[in-house]
């Protein structure tokens, strides 16, 4: 099969944070208490950085609060304390006097602002500290519970959503827990602490601040809710316009063969133009409670500074409520302005803190994800100088050969519809088997049944006698090498990726290796050689040398069964040829299944399976089944297609 | 590099400048404040006070009000525009990424690759408009609250101004500090990042390796590697920055605590005045004006504090405008010739004396000294190893690449020489890496001639063997080729893509290995309506099979970016070494020659 690669439309892998849109989390609770868990060694420090912070917002409120005694000593100065003496003398004195006592309000308001800032500073360190630790145990959690997943799992699920939750998702919960936390709480305490204290200084005036309290909480609602809409739209178009670049810019070469230029960029326009709209009313939206919260506490300020100077100015009115002096007014005022703050930061974070908790809850469940069962108990050990199988409550050992048998094996993916049905073959130790047949046929599926991908769901597959699903999976996976079609090879150099099929492999077992897939003949012809970095596009190698490599990852690793998956298919013929040899020094003593498109591949197989419709419909020598004149004769003839 | 961004706001002009204007009057109008409310303290400091003061304190109070309404509507629209000015310049940055990437040769695709071109249409320039955004809104608003409220608090007293004069370098030389020191540790943060993230998503694509190695517990381990590591450096950035806040409140409550000692005493001083006649009534520094200060120490500060958050912005920024810039200033490496030809007379084609070379590729040539002659309507095939130059010589024609000497002729005129669109619509070409587009078969077939009839369409499908499947399916022509539509097989959507070079209808066709996974007999078949239904067409077939291409007119061996024999297939069985290697190790595959 050719490498073409057909990739149409949007939201493939890779998109990105902007194609993930908006959800809520589905159950506030239950995640919040799975959160909690997290913190359950961290509980003490937790507790510590929370009490900070609730000190630190009542520290705000409390040096606000000081500035009434301060005001009030001022105001009443020093024509109070030097009544008709106004000497110069008396007058200084008076002035030392009213210093004299600010020095200590001062100090006091100096010390609580300190010990304010300090304890914010190590609040924030110790959430630092904690959120990243969290976010390192479940990014951990998470990666260890996808090296549990069946393939199945990652068959089915697009791996630019599970990137997602790696990225994505755990920047969220970490964000929340580093900042918002805090935040949050710090917003609370001051706005409820203030809101007592301005009760405490003038109930009256408060009666003002409910007002606009009110009138906040409504604009917050109606902003907030117009922004989340049109943000909505924005992320739409975004994701479109996105989509478009990506699959315009990667048929970039298409587009110039077919002078297709000025159609693509007329279309882009409209997207961008659509995109430029939607992002402008997002934009506005978002923007837009800054300057209205912001001007609204000045417009609060200015009523309040009023309706108090009138209560000062004619206090005979207001008595029975409280008495007003410029004292408190000064400090209501100071509190005026601190007052809204907090309530716009409350309702940013909150937004923070729902995309968080619903980025846990995607993370939470990838990790309830069933784990790929693993419940044989037949186990791989050593004897003698080879392994052999060890099965629970059996003295003998059975010896390691690679017999590989399927009885009446019937599977399929999807329920009710059938991949393979009835398949029964026999791979003795050594042969070499092969399949071939159309995709669908169910080749590859033969192959994803034998080293327990999926499980059968009828009939059995052995294991030198032994029913696999009875063997460990971890060992059975040990006995069987693997090369694909599609190379997957990892960053880092040569030696690095051929050492992964055996990890303590020494580097002469490395190139023994090498040379046997005939790949040792170009790396020492590289520059670094066996220590050339791979990049991860893997353009400086062709894909047939990247081929070679992980076929030589298989050699390493020296198994008895080994799997062939198209290994081949991107090899043109000639060098195919010339990596024959290697390839049959490979498979010799090895239980080898080849899959392969082209036929000259499997000529040689000791037999070849030809499947229709997950059937096996003839099997046989090359020999015998050319002579049979059926299906394998016409497609070897070229007769038919193999799509 | 700013002046080019600016350009962007061309028609935007308007919003980008009243915007800013907006933003000073709200500005403006934030500073007033304060200094309103001073007068009504004042007042109400005074020690008598008549009903006559009342009326003042209402008109000043509703002036107050007033002026909130107004800087309200002044932020909110400032914003409006500013939303306006930087939506609307990002679209026309992006536009114009964009028109300038359709206008890349596949050299300058090459250079970019073609993920960074993607990242920087889409991730760049979105960082770039949110950069914007927040200096359209701070970038006036902090400077100008800086100045204005420093200038108010130098009215009421200039002695206690000073104190804003010893705060704000303290405050700017230490956020100044955190923020360099902070900013190569978070570059390394980021860096992390991006190693984790490449190294989850190669284990996700290499889930069948790590399981069939069982190396699950090797994986692990890799990824506690680079996430302990990611926590540490992470924590060592961020714990730099987290000392602003702090640091901050810091100045500013001494700032709050300074101006109320040294103001006390003034006010103090004022109030002897006051009772000695020394000082006018309604003159000098009153407490009125000492809380109208402490509130302009936190306007001061926190503008400070504003600006700095736009200096990280804009670091982030910089670094994708140059990527963005950078894809501007890159001249086509391809483009029209002066005077161009606008008829090709016919399909010859000549290579003379060609060498190739790919920019920043191998050292030696990729094709060397490559030389032959194509008759127009001939049919030539091209055989050679994975790696011999095959595509590479091909590209040449339809000018994707220039040559680095010698030159290629088509009909008698050096490629070069030709517009551009009529070379390349004369030039059908199937690439090895081809695409279909979302949409429907339809929409795909039409890139080859806009405006194609039904009628046509289906006579290119037929003769490129696609029509059998294509009337098969239940939408016919109108399926969707969107992704969860149909799953065509490799050799279908091969097939679709010669159907719409066919559609071109030109006067040279290039199969670039393009039915590598149609079956032999298919195959033939479309041999055979090309050899009917082109006959007048110069066609080129690249292939790894010699069947698709052994009854071509004649052969031409590539080996190693070099030509090894031309030739017909009976000629290069006999003399050509590595043909009939090549032969051999398919012909034991086929029966019955």
């Amino acid at each position: 099969m050719s490498q073409q690669k057909f990739k149409a439309g949007q939201g493939g892998p890779g998109a990105g944070p902007n194609r993930h849109g908006f959800r809520k989390p589905k159950n506030i609770g239950k995640t919040l208490l799975r959160m909690f868990k997290y913190f359950k060694k961290n509980v003490g420090l937790l507790t510590i950085a929370l009490l900070m912070v609730v000190f630190s917002s009542l520290a705000g409120v409390a040096g606000n609060y000081l500035l009434k005694p301060i005001i009030n000593n001022l105001d009443t100065g020093i024509g109070s304390i030097v009544k008709d003496d106004l000497t110069d003398v008396a007058l200084q004195a008076a002035k030392s006097r009213i210093m004299e006592s600010l020095v200590g309000s001062l100090a006091v308001m100096a010390a609580i602002y300190a010990l304010g800032a300090i304890f914010s500073y190590f609040s924030s360190r110790i959430m630092v500290s904690i959120a990243q630790r969290t976010t390192n145990t479940i990014r951990s959690e998470l990666f260890n519970k996808l090296q549990k997943l069946p393939i199945g799992y990652f068959d089915s699920t697009p791996n630019g959503s599970i990137m997602s939750s790696f990225t994505n998702d755990m920047d969220n919960v970490g964000m929340a827990l580093e900042q918002s936390l805090s935040q949050t709480i710090t917003s609370l305490f001051t706005v409820v602490a203030t809101f007592i204290m301005m009760l405490v200084l003038s109930p009256l005036l408060t009666v003002i601040v409910v007002l606009m309290l009110f009138i906040m909480l409504k604009i917050v609602k109606t902003i907030g809710g117009n922004s989340a809409k049109y943000f909505r739209e924005q992320q739409k178009s975004l994701g479109d316009v996105d989509g478009y670049i990506e699959e315009m810019v990667e048929g970039q070469k298409v587009i110039k063969v077919f002078n297709h230029e000025q159609a693509a960029c007329k279309e882009f326009s409209k997207r961008n133009e659509d995109l430029k709209h939607a992002a402008t009313n997002a934009q506005t939206f978002a923007g837009l409670i800054m300057p209205i919260m912001g001007n609204l506490s000045y417009f609060h300020y200015a009523i309040t500074a009023v309706a108090g100077a009138i209560m000062i100015v004619n206090p005979g009115n207001w008595a029975i409520f409280a008495a007003m002096d410029l004292g408190t007014l000064a400090s209501f005022l100071q509190f005026t302005r601190s007052f809204s703050q907090p309530i716009t930061q409350i309702s940013n974070q909150i937004n923070v803190l729902l995309s968080a908790l619903a980025g846990a809850e995607r993370i939470f469940e990838i990790i309830d994800v069933e784990p790929e069962e693993n419940n044989g108990t037949v186990r791989l050990s050593a004897k003698g100088g080879g392994l052999a199988w060890k099965i629970p409550e059996q003295e003998d050992l059975v010896p390691l050969k690679g017999d590989v048998r399927f009885n009446n094996v019937t599977f399929s993916y999807v329920k009710d519809q059938v991949v393979l049905r009835n398949v029964s073959l026999y791979a003795k130790p050594g042969q070499k088997i092969a399949f071939v047949g159309s995709t669908g046929a169910g080749k590859t599926t033969i192959t994803n049944l034998i080293n327990r991908f999926y499980e059968v769901q009828e009939g059995t597959i052995t294991y030198d006698g032994i029913n696999v699903q009875d063997i460990d999976k971890n060992d059975l996976r040990r006995t069987m090498g693997i090369v694909l079609q599609d190379v997957h090879l990892f960053k880092g150099t040569i030696r690095e990726n051929i050492r992964y099929g055996k990890l303590d492999a020494t580097d002469n077992e490395i190139e023994r290796a090498a040379k046997i897939a005939n790949a040792h003949s170009f790396i020492s012809r590289l520059p670094d050689g066996y220590d050339t970095m791979l990049t991860a596009d893997g353009t400086n190698l062709s894909q047939g040398q990247r081929q070679l490599i992980s076929i030589a990852r298989a050699a390493v690793s020296d198994p008895p069964v080994l799997i062939l998956d198209e290994a081949t298919s991107s090899i043109d013929t000639r060098t195919e040829r010339m990596i024959e040899k290697g390839m049959d020094s490979l498979m010799s003593g090895r239980t080898t299944f080849v899959i392969a498109h082209r036929l000259s591949t499997v000529r040689n197989a000791d037999a070849i399976m030809v499947l229709e419709k997950g059937e096996i419909i003839e099997r046989g020598t090359h020999e015998d089944l050319l002579e049979l004149k059926g299906r394998y004769y016409s497609l070897y003839t070229g007769k038919i297609e193999l799509s | 590099m700013l002046k080019r961004l600016f350009s962007y706001y061309r028609n935007y002009k308007i919003y980008a400048i009243l915007s800013p204007v907006m933003m000073l009057c709200e500005v403006i109008a934030d500073v007033a404040i304060p200094m309103l409310m001073g007068l009504i303290l004042n007042k109400v400091s005074q020690e008598s006070i008549s009903s006559e003061d009342i009326g003042y304190i209402a008109t000043v109070g509703g002036a107050m009000v007033l002026l909130a309404l107004f800087a309200m509507f002044c932020g909110g629209y400032s914003n409006r525009l500013a939303a306006k000015a930087s939506m609307g310049a990002g679209a026309e940055l992006r536009e114009e990424l964009f028109v300038k990437i359709q206008s890349f040769s596949f050299a300058d695709v090459d250079k970019f690759s073609t993920p960074s071109l993607i990242t920087r249409l889409t991730t760049d320039v979105n960082n770039l408009q949110q950069s914007s955004m927040m200096v359209l809104r701070m970038a006036v608003r902090s400077p100008f609250m800086f100045l204005f409220a420093f200038i108010a608090a130098a009215i009421i007293n200039v002695k206690l101004a000073c104190i804003f004069l010893v705060a704000v370098p303290i405050l700017a030389v230490v956020i100044f500090i955190i923020m360099k020191k902070a900013h190569p540790r978070f570059t390394n943060f980021h860096h992390e990042i991006d190693n984790l993230n490449t190294s989850v998503q190669e284990n996700l694509v290499n889930m069948r390796v790590v399981k069939t190695f069982v190396r699950e517990e090797h994986e692990k381990e890799k990824f506690k590697k680079s996430n302990d590591k990611l926590t540490d450096t992470a924590i060592n950035a961020i714990k730099l920055v987290i000392m602003n806040m702090p640091f901050m409140q810091l100045i500013v409550y001494a700032c709050i605590i300074a101006v109320l000692w040294f103001g006390s005493s003034i006010v103090l001083d004022t109030s002897i005045g006051h009772l000695l006649g020394t000082v006018e009534e309604n003159t000098g520094m009153m407490a009125g004006n000492l809380m109208s200060l402490i509130t302009y120490v936190t306007q001061i500060l926190s503008s400070l504090m504003m600006l700095s958050m736009m200096f990280l912005q804009f670091t982030r920024a910089r670094t994708s405008a140059q990527r963005v810039l950078e894809v501007l200033d890159t001249e086509p490496s391809l483009s029209n010739p002066d005077n161009p030809i606008f008829t090709i007379s016919d399909g010859s084609i000549e290579f003379d004396n060609v060498c190739f070379k790919y920019e920043g590729g191998t050292v030696d040539d990729t094709l060397k000294d490559i030389s032959f002659r194509i008759n127009s309507g001939e049919t030539i095939g091209i055989i050679g190893a994975t790696g011999s130059a095959k595509s590479t010589l091909v590209q040449l024609i339809p000018r994707l690449y220039d040559v680095r000497c010698g030159s290629v002729k088509i009909g008698s005129h050096d490629v070069r020489e030709y517009d551009l669109e009529v070379l390349r619509d004369s030039v059908a070409m199937v690439l090895q890496k081809n695409t279909l587009f979302s949409g429907t078969i339809r929409e795909n077939m039409q890139w080859g001639k806009h405006n194609a009839s039904d009628e046509e369409i289906i006579e290119a499908l037929k003769n490129a063997q696609a029509w059998s499947f294509v009337s098969s399916f239940p939408g016919g022509l109108d399926t969707d080729l969107n992704q969860g539509g149909v799953n065509l097989s490799g050799g279908q959507k091969q097939r679709l893509c010669i159907a719409r070079a066919l559609l071109k209808k030109p006067k040279i066709i290039i199969l670039d290995d393009s039915t590598s996974a149609v079956d032999m007999a298919t195959d033939a078949k479309i041999m055979e309506a090309f050899g009917k239904e082109l006959k007048n067409v110069t066609t080129i077939i690249i292939a790894q099979r010699i069947r698709s291409i052994q009854t071509a007119d004649r052969i031409i061996v590539l080996d190693e970016g070099a030509v090894n024999a031309v030739g017909t297939h009976k000629e290069l069985l006999e003399n050509n070494e590595i043909y009939r290697d090549i032969y051999t190790s398919q012909q034991e595959g086929v029966m019955g020659q």
